[in-house]
């Protein structure tokens, strides 16, 4: 049995399955049960100072895709609406009854040090493991400058941050927001102001649909609608990206990875491109809680059948493949292979490939019967009818052996800036 | 309960027979279709399309039921195939579309293209929404004879282009196979004559009743007074057993015990305790299944060949047989028994002999017989072309009219379709019959454009 145990920003939890700052865990309530379910760690739903903020109904919107209710979601809620110190005693009590899962606590006051100062002493206090300063939260916070009005900013990160590691003993953990064009700058700017790790992404701004008869933006608050931030299966190839830039340029920094994640495979693929360990909310929303299950044994078989020891045996073993385009070897060569045993006809190989690309795959007919062959010749091994057939292993990418050797961009003859190849 | 002669009507009570007549196939619930259109390819080149007798796009249907587009999805189903609804119901698309079905390669299990046909075209006709607008007048004129599915969608074809067509129909009601042939499960809730009251309210098609051909009306007279004819009239004759016996009180063709249970309120259908079905067709189907669903106690289909023969598909077996009918097959009747019951001279059963295909590969029969006791006995062998004398009738070979391609007959300006020409005998290929005919006589009419 591989180790699960996970330390992130010298945080310990059983398993590297955490509750991210959201719905799931406003209340103690929730955590309990998702303690019960197996999570490892919560990071409990932002607190702010009081009065509590208000709530609006309705509050998500989905994009459905193909029969799939929630590939995407979004929501316009805020921060937590419950007073302050109610959270504070629910905290200390879950932290009490579960001593050895992770209990961090999400915090957005304004952006003043007295402000902070005096909300993470009351947090301190409850016992919990650590502090995650919402720096994404994209809508209603963000316009009363918190929220993704700071994590836009390095400069207001970096000062926060060290307000922070000042006035507690806790770790600091930085949650980024993707809305930005560089993640590296608050990323960078959240390790200037000491922060022990950060976590990504938070939500992306978006409108997840238009109610067509309302002509409103979904979701729909009496006709009108507003910006809300988008998560769930759809964003995970953004976050995924964020969660790898930041690891190559900045290995020692700890990172939670956050978006989209709702399988352990999912989870794997964020370990390996940098993240210590994984938080999850859209998932548990649509699912339910009972998902880590699989997610703790699938993670474990996966570890036990690749021989790896631990999960920290898989921590970062794919960013080095994580590479700059003109880093990519120009005379690797693979072909479409279509077995034809296993093709069903449907002819969606072809058809992407006629419209769209290359022509580099014949629709015949032999005896009457449909037959797709591939042109060789045309085909420039773009992967496009490989996606798209629906028959696993009917079309796989065959590497054409070569006696010419790597060849990237900086060396191609095409390159008007090409260094000579070193003789 | 008598000996011989068990024949009678009522034998199950209203409930009982509401539940037995009731949608065989209930529809899908309009999520149910998302999730169905969804699975979906979207096939290039899409095999089910060339399956489809009528060349229905299928893959785009399907689509636009995924895409909320009902109204576009009905659209395209009935452009290619004005009776959409009804071929949803009734077609073998085990045999067609959903055979060709590439997840039926793939997995085994089909889109349900009939049940996503069907949603799309009664959300279409539940809502009221003509599908088609009819062009101007031109102020020719086509006789159309026979109301089924060929001669109505041939009309509608043509009256769309601006063509009066009048109809002339043997029969008190439109629909033909699709009124009086089919089991009533299959279109309940008076579903034919729903959707002919929708084909015909493009406008322009009169249709007159009572008139057949041959006994009310010639093709010559036709000839002279229209632009063009086209000829569905079907196979009205009966094919007989040609065994002694066969005017017995009990034996009764198994197409007339269909059509009566489509007109006749179900009670009132009387049916035999122990019947024997004999053919191996659909309308052996139908009608053993049906008198299952009446309350008989034993039904017996027997069918001369073997499961593989028979012109009933494998699902129509398999239907027949989760009714609790028994299929007996490589046997030929010999012989009807009589017997003194209720009505004088009743039939009590029927001899059969054991058959087998010889080294030639021919029927053949053998010397063991056996005896099935019966009440009622109904032939479904099949039907056959029933001209009468109509005057000069375009060639016919093997009792099936001769047509080219475009369903023109030997005659000038007579076309035919359905049953009485050659090919499958199902409504989908008589819709096309009717719809390449229309085409060839409006290229006709246009002046051969």
């Amino acid at each position: 049995m591989a180790d699960l145990r996970t330390s992130f920003a010298g945080i310990r939890s059983p398993n590297p399955f955490w509750l991210a700052s959201a719905p799931p865990t406003d209340k103690a309530y929730n955590v309990a049960r998702a303690f019960k379910a197996g999570w490892g760690g919560v990071v409990w739903k932002t607190l702010g100072e009081d009065p509590p903020i208000v709530n609006t109904a309705s509050r998500y919107g989905a994009v459905s895709y193909n029969g799939a209710r929630i590939a995407g979601f979004s929501n316009i809620e805020l921060i937590t609406d419950r007073p302050l110190q109610l959270n504070l005693d629910e905290i200390k009590a879950i932290k009490r009854d579960w001593p050895d899962r992770a209990v961090v606590v999400s915090l957005m006051v304004p952006c003043a040090e007295q402000s902070w100062q005096r909300i993470l002493a009351l947090v301190e206090a409850t016992g919990c493991d650590g502090v995650e300063l919402n720096f994404g939260c994209p809508h209603g916070m963000s316009e009363r400058e918190m929220g993704s009005a700071v994590g836009q900013v390095p400069a207001y990160v970096e000062m926060v941050t060290r307000w922070c590691k000042q006035h507690t003993r806790l770790p600091v953990i930085v949650k980024l927001t993707p809305n930005v064009t560089d993640i590296l700058a608050p990323a960078a700017a959240a390790q200037r102001g000491g922060a022990d790790g950060v976590s990504l992404i938070n939500t992306v701004q978006s409108i997840t649909g238009v109610d067509l008869d309302l002509m409103a933006p979904e979701p729909v608050v009496d006709g009108k609608g507003t910006h809300g931030g988008y998560c769930g299966p759809a964003v995970k190839p953004i976050a995924l990206r964020m969660v790898a830039e930041i690891a190559r340029a900045m290995p020692d920094l700890p990172l939670s990875g956050i978006g989209g994640i709702a399988t352990w495979r999912d989870a794997a693929e964020f370990i390996a491109l940098g993240a210590q360990n994984i938080q999850v909310c859209t998932a548990a929303m649509h699912h339910g809680f009972k998902i880590v299950d699989d997610m703790i044994d699938g993670l474990s078989n996966w570890l036990d059948a690749k021989g790896y020891q631990s999960v920290a045996a898989v921590h970062g073993r794919a960013v080095a493949n994580f590479v700059h385009w003109h880093d990519l070897n120009l005379n690797y060569r693979i072909v479409a292979r279509i077995d034809q045993s296993l093709c069903i006809k449907c002819g969606l190989c072809h058809i992407g490939c006629e419209d769209t690309s290359h022509q580099a795959i014949a629709a015949l007919r032999v005896d009457g019967q449909r037959r797709y062959e591939v042109i060789d010749a045309a085909c420039v091994g773009c992967n496009l009818c490989y996606l798209a057939c629906p028959v696993e292993g009917c079309i796989t990418m065959v590497k054409q052996e070569s006696s010419a050797g790597v060849l990237t961009w900086e060396h191609h003859p095409n390159n008007p800036l090409r260094q000579e190849p070193v003789a | 309960m008598r000996e011989i002669g068990d024949i009678e009507a009522g034998r199950l009570d209203a409930a009982s027979l509401a539940a037995n007549f009731a949608d065989a196939h209930p529809p899908l619930t309009p999520a149910q279709a998302v999730v169905e259109s969804n699975r979906c390819y979207f096939c290039y080149d899409a095999p089910c399309v060339e399956a489809c007798p009528t060349g229905i796009d299928i893959p785009g249907f399907i689509r636009k039921i995924g895409t909320g587009n009902r109204r576009g999805s009905a659209q395209t189903i009935l452009e290619a195939n004005i009776f959409g609804g009804s071929c949803a119901r009734v077609c073998p698309t085990e045999e067609l579309c959903e055979q060709a079905c590439v997840h039926t390669a793939q997995e085994g299990k089909p889109i349900q293209i009939g049940a996503l046909q069907r949603h799309a075209v009664d959300w279409l006709m539940a809502h009221g929404i003509p599908a088609f607008t009819r062009a101007a007048p031109t102020g020719r004129r086509v006789a159309v004879v026979g109301a089924g599915p060929a001669g109505l969608a041939c009309a509608h074809a043509l009256a769309l282009q601006g063509h009066d067509v009048t109809m002339l129909e043997a029969r008190p009601k439109p629909g033909g196979l699709n009124e009086y042939g089919i089991a009533a499960y299959k279109v309940p809730d008076e579903y034919a004559q729903r959707e002919i009251a929708f084909i015909l309210s493009i406008g322009g098609i009169d249709i007159e009743y009572g008139k057949a051909l041959g006994r009310d009306i010639t093709l010559d007279s036709l000839r002279q007074e229209f632009d063009a004819v086209f000829l569905g009239m079907g196979q009205s004759a009966v094919k007989a057993l040609d065994l002694a016996g066969e005017t017995l009180h009990g034996v009764r063709d198994a197409i007339d015990f269909i059509a009566e249970l489509r007109q006749s309120p179900k009670a009132m259908v009387a049916v035999g305790r122990r019947v024997v079905v004999i053919g191996g067709g659909n309308t052996a189907i139908d009608a053993a299944t049906q008198a299952r669903l009446l309350g008989s106690e034993d039904v017996t289909i027997v069918y001369r060949r073997g499961p593989e023969h028979m012109a009933a598909t494998d699902k129509e077996q398999a239907w027949a047989q989760t009714h609790d009918v028994r299929l007996r097959h490589w046997a030929a009747p010999v012989r009807l028994i009589s017997g003194t019951g209720a009505h004088g001279q009743d039939v009590a059963g029927v001899e059969f002999v054991r058959t087998m295909l010889d080294a030639g590969g021919r029927l053949a029969l053998t010397p063991h017989r056996f005896v099935l006791p019966a009440d009622m006995v109904l032939k479904a062998i099949g039907q056959s072309l029933a001209p009468g004398s109509v005057g000069e009738m375009p060639v016919i070979r093997d009792g099936r009219i001769v047509v080219d391609a475009d369903r023109r007959t030997s005659l000038p300006n007579v076309y035919a379709g359905g049953d009485c020409i050659a090919g499958a005998d199902l409504t989908v290929v008589a819709v096309q019959d009717g719809k390449l005919a229309a085409a060839a006589i409006h290229r006709e009419l246009s002046g051969g454009m």
